[in-house]
């Protein structure tokens, strides 16, 4: 295609894909076609739905990750490039170091309630190291420093996994039976995508009541919307950054479990394209807006969803250039995000 | 003092002599060793440096950051690689290039020119629209950019070969073509640098709205800047093309962009003697780790180190210069002539 087909008579080329409308409906990027047509709903709806359980499922990963990203960005300024590592990492706590293909079970190997929450305090201790060792001593940087230390750790940690667990890809098979489709008004759909769903909407309630009810909270806001006011009237700065810590933390380690769960596979860098659409997503909801990001995060995976269904055969694979190039223009159009904060803005 | 034009003039311009010498130095050395490994070590290294000093062109004189430039090296790379490469196999692996490129195979030289400006040319378009951004917002585009860059060409499978490589392309860089175009690129990003223009733009950086008072249009210069810088960026993913001989779309992602920011980093991001001297000191620490990741024996007993701990050793230090010394190993200062009673001080512009 391109050049080559212009001295091509006009009869014979194909004809172009972009114009017919309504588009043909695509099978989903997740499941195989043809599990949901069992007759009895007409069959667009019945893709329509699968499609938006698709689209937010992965919005709730993005939604977490974003959310995650956004609070350290709220009190220090600081975009964490580290987050995805953060994932990795949880997902890796998982298994022995080893260089087996076929994983054996290190923390996975607990009940599953003890597994959650030892790899939820493994990454919420790393991320408290992490601020301790590198974020603390940095705290007066300019934020250009403070991405390029971001991105320093994050190769750390990679790289730490990587002599730890070799670079080839590990099947990992965590909770492997959620995968089972169950049926929801004649829909088939995989549990843990429910699960996703679910634990998102979950977590998101919890948080938000921590953050509007308490006075960790409180302070939390507090300083997200001016961190020297806040400090002036005595929310201890430290505290306060550790604790925007070990909830992105939290977060994180509930995304490596949902993500290992789904995918099955553990790679040293299976975190980094989910850094780079939740990064996406804090910007699209708005830097610095906690709302903003998961409204993001939600957005891009639904962004994700729609293109893979409506993108011509031929742009498919292209599919996160567009999601890239939607930053760009949100930034040129509407540079505050979707969802605005004052205090976001770089003042003189 | 002395009266002499000539030695007034070397002495103005000392930063510049002793970066290009220090290098032709470095490399007639290395011509005299003649360790063929070696000398790749060293060629990769200049490469580097057209990289880095490319990146500092823009990053350096105006104090945005950018994660995009990388993304440039691999435009840079693939515009050679369609000029110059493999005519037998072009057809069958490159189905979707124009014509022109299909039954033609050009000289280098010229294709490296050209591949410098079609990088150029990208990054005015993308310019027009990211330089408007500030601060943090130019970085997240830039970042989005390499993004973008690396989708479309691990993608475009008739034009690029996808995520497979392209092969065959001729390898002609060695030590003095490398050390030809840092010189180069060096003497560009000084003349830049202290050209009015440079100066407009690092008083932008010092202060924007300062600047702007001052009749700075920084957009205009940002812009300028940019375009200059991506035609380095370009032209060392041509040299880094010819001298591997293989190309592909994710060797200009992620790691290649942390290691030249590690690079500027460790150096120290605001001047051009800490660009070249972050190349320098870190290609060198890559060599040792590199030579120890393969095994070196001591005192009789084998010892290598995993490979990764190169990358880690680079993040560490990395951390360290950021935490211990904000501005680098320069100190944000050029190198320059150190007899005291020189003429004419070489103007500190930074700091």
């Amino acid at each position: 295609m391109g050049y080559r087909d212009r001295g091509m008579p006009l009869a014979r080329r194909p004809p172009p894909r972009f114009f017919v409308w309504p588009p043909p409906p695509q099978p989903s990027p997740v499941k195989g076609e043809g599990e949901e047509s069992d007759g009895r709903k007409p069959r667009v709806m019945t893709l329509f739905f699968q499609h938006m359980i698709d689209a937010l499922s992965l919005g709730s990963l993005y939604a977490l990750a974003a959310l995650g990203i956004g609070l350290i960005f709220g009190v220090l300024r600081l975009i964490n490039f580290a987050h995805g590592d953060f994932i990795s990492f949880g997902v890796f706590a998982l298994i022995v170091p080893s260089t087996n293909v076929v994983a054996t079970m290190f923390l996975g190997a607990l009940p599953w309630p003890l597994l959650i929450i030892s790899i939820i305090a493994v990454v919420v201790i790393l991320a408290l190291i992490s601020e301790y060792v590198v974020f603390r001593p940095l705290r007066n940087a300019s934020p250009s420093s403070l991405m390029v230390g971001s991105f320093a750790l994050g190769f750390v940690i990679q790289y730490t996994l990587l002599i730890l667990y070799q670079s080839r890809p590990k099947a990992i098979g965590l909770w492997s039976d959620l995968n089972r489709h169950i049926d929801i008004f004649g829909l088939r759909v995989p549990q843990l995508q429910i699960i996703t769903i679910a634990v998102t909407i979950g977590l998101l309630l919890v948080l938000m009541l921590f953050l509007k009810k308490t006075s960790y909270g409180l302070q939390m806001r507090a300083a997200a919307e001016d961190f020297r006011m806040a400090r002036l009237l005595g929310v201890r700065a430290n505290f306060v950054i550790s604790l925007a810590f070990a909830i992105s933390g939290l977060l994180a380690a509930v995304i490596s479990l949902l993500f290992v769960a789904q995918t099955g596979v553990a790679s040293i860098r299976m975190g980094v394209p989910l850094m780079l659409f939740a990064f996406i997503a804090t910007v699209i909801g708005g830097m610095g807006s906690l709302v903003g990001a998961v409204v993001g995060g939600f957005v891009v995976g639904i962004m994700s969803v729609l293109l893979q269904v409506f993108l011509p055969v031929d742009l498919r694979s292209f599919r996160d250039a567009f999601v890239f190039f939607a930053v760009i223009l949100i930034l040129l159009f509407r540079p505050e995000g979707l969802v605005q904060v004052k205090a976001a803005k770089e003042r003189i | 003092m002395s009266a002499n034009p000539v030695m007034a003039a070397i002495r103005r311009h000392s930063t510049l002599l002793i970066l290009t010498v220090g290098l032709l130095l470095l490399v007639g050395l290395f011509e005299l060793i003649g360790d063929r490994s070696l000398g790749r070590t060293v060629t990769e290294a200049l490469i580097r440096v057209v990289v880095v000093v490319g990146m500092y062109i823009f990053i350096g004189n105006s104090g945005v950051l950018s994660f995009g430039h990388i993304g440039f090296m691999a435009i840079g790379a693939y515009a050679t690689a369609w000029q110059t490469c493999c005519p037998r196999l072009k057809p069958l692996n490159l189905r979707g290039l124009p014509d022109f490129l299909l039954d033609n195979t050009f000289p280098v030289v010229p294709a490296s020119i050209a591949s410098g400006l079609l990088t150029a040319a990208v990054a005015l378009i993308i310019g027009v629209a990211l330089m408007r951004l500030s601060g943090i917002a130019a970085s997240i585009g830039t970042f989005a950019f390499l993004a973008i860059v690396n989708v479309v060409y691990s993608n475009w499978d008739s034009v690029t070969g996808g995520t497979g490589s392209v092969v065959g392309i001729p390898v002609y860089v060695n030590m003095w073509v490398a050390l030809a175009w840092a010189t180069i690129a060096i003497s560009t990003a000084y003349l830049y640098q202290r050209s009015r223009f440079g100066l407009a733009l690092r008083a932008s950086r010092e202060d924007e709205v300062a600047a702007r008072a001052a009749g700075v249009n920084i957009f205009r210069q940002r812009l300028f800047a940019f375009v200059i810088s991506a035609f380095f960026l370009g032209i060392g993913g041509v040299l880094h093309g010819h001298w591997l001989g293989i190309i592909n779309p994710d060797e200009f992602y992620l790691v290649l962009t942390f290691l030249t920011l590690a690079m500027l980093v460790v150096g120290g991001i605001n001047s051009l003697s800490g660009a070249v001297v972050g190349v320098v000191v870190i290609s060198a620490l890559i060599e040792i780790l590199r030579q120890f990741e393969s095994g070196v024996t001591i005192a009789g007993v084998e010892m290598s180190l995993p490979s990764g701990v190169q990358e880690i050793a680079l993040g560490v230090l990395m951390l360290l210069i950021l935490i211990f010394r904000n501005s680098g190993i320069m100190g944000n200062k050029e190198i320059t002539w150190p007899w005291k009673n020189g003429a004419a001080p070489v103007r500190d512009e930074t700091t």
